[in-house]
């Protein structure tokens, strides 16, 4: 039930946000994340962004899973 | 080595993928409470059923609550017998729905952790800023590391490490698990919800024990910082304060629920609304309350997969897709159950 999404903003007016979550627009709050910016990667729960992703934290474990695939590739 | 996911995000992710097979026979999981449907006391579960019978209420709630059983019925049955019973996605719509539909109470089911309780939070405070007046919330809210606390202290369940939930980290931060570390010498690691976050994580906790060492690691660095979401804090502080709330399975844990505060007590459908329970009861042979607290595994039930289906559910575990009887049930729980 704790499920959260990672959505990129596309638009903010307000406090609200439209966003893409697997190229499907929807609105969001942006209540709980006044911080965010277009361009940001928010994590969407139940319609909130409660958490701006970490852009760089995402790209390093992004290029380790990465590199865990490829591992697994070549030992496959 | 004996490894407790808490979060049933977690306990799908691992059934899904089949972690627990491909993890050596030296380290076991077991699945924890975390799965806000689940861990709802049937009490509780009645009061949102006799609510849904009131003449103009709209009840409006996530989805995963409506097959859930209580004593007596659910809010499946209850909609079926003609209550106006709504399945929205977020809070948001619940409270378009009362905007839009002045003439009726729409009553919000607040059931999940502190992943979800700010976002009831702010529901309550933009029903103020719009003077909508027809919303209330039941506050079912309950907060993580309290009853870890009590599962700890029962001694029924012998742990080595704890994968902490990701998405109450991101709101809570990492600061919250550290009397896990301090006062129980156990090892903490908050993990993500990909196959390869929950590997990393028991890789961690592994260099952990290997170690000697007990403390708090976020892995889920992308998702989580130290000090959480303030912002989100500071809202639910604003609107809740902890109570002590009935756990399935665990009975009443000191602190670990969320009521409103005195300034938005006309939002609590508790009081607003007369609710008429009967006496709560637990249906006959679940074991539900023993697999929440890790003492027991869904295989241990005589009812688990005949008489206890999704399609036929007799107990929470079973209903919400979250469960550990459902994550059993789909993806098969022999190995290493």
């Amino acid at each position: 039930m704790c499920l959260a999404i990672p959505a990129l903003i596309k638009l903010i007016e307000d406090k609200e946000a439209d966003v893409e979550i697997g190229g499907i627009s929807r609105r969001i709050s942006l209540w709980l994340t006044p911080e965010a910016k277009v361009g940001d990667y928010v994590l969407v729960h139940t319609g909130y962004a409660i958490n701006v992703l970490d852009q760089e934290e995402a790209e390093e474990t992004l290029t380790l899973l990465r590199e865990i695939a490829v591992m697994d590739e070549e030992e496959g | 080595m004996r490894f407790m996911e808490f979060c049933g995000g977690h306990t799908v992710t691992i059934f899904r993928y089949g972690i627990r097979q491909v993890l050596p026979p030296a380290i076991e999981m077991v699945s924890g409470p975390g799965c806000p449907v689940c861990v709802t006391a049937n009490a509780d579960l009645d009061k949102a059923i006799a609510l849904a019978q009131i003449p103009d209420v709209i009840i409006a709630t996530f989805g995963d609550m409506l097959k859930v059983p209580g004593s007596y019925s659910s809010l499946q049955k209850m909609k079926a017998d003609g209550a106006d019973v709504r399945v929205v996605y977020s809070t948001m719509d619940a409270l378009n729905l009362a905007e839009t539909t002045p003439d009726k109470s729409v009553i919000f089911l607040g059931i999940g952790f502190e992943t979800t309780a700010p976002t009831i939070a702010v529901s309550i405070l933009q029903a103020e800023e719009k003077g909508i007046d027809n919303y209330y919330v039941l506050s079912l809210h309950k907060l993580c590391p309290p009853v870890i606390r009590a599962i700890l202290d029962s001694g029924e369940v012998k742990l080595d490490g704890l994968v902490c939930p990701g998405h109450v980290s991101a709101i809570i931060g990492s600061h919250p698990w550290e009397f896990i570390t301090r006062d129980y010498g156990i090892p903490c690691v908050i993990s993500g919800f990909e196959p390869l976050d929950i590997l990393q994580c028991v890789d961690m906790l592994v260099a952990q024990v290997e170690n000697g060492e007990s403390r708090v690691e976020i892995a889920y660095r992308r998702g989580v910082r130290p000090e959480g979401n303030q912002q989100a804090l500071r809202l639910m502080e604003q609107v809740f304060q902890p109570c002590p709330a009935q756990w399935r399975g665990m009975g009443e844990v000191a602190d670990s629920g969320l009521k409103l505060r005195e300034e938005y007590r006309r939002y609590d459908a508790e009081l607003a609304f007369d609710i008429d329970i009967s006496q709560s009861c637990e249906p006959a042979g679940c074991i539900c309350g023993d697999i929440l607290r890790g003492v027991k595994t869904p295989a241990d039930c005589r009812l688990f997969g005949n008489a206890c289906t999704p399609e036929y559910p007799v107990g929470p575990c079973m209903v919400s897709s979250e469960g550990s009887c459902s994550a059993y049930y789909h993806y098969g729980g022999d190995f290493g159950g």
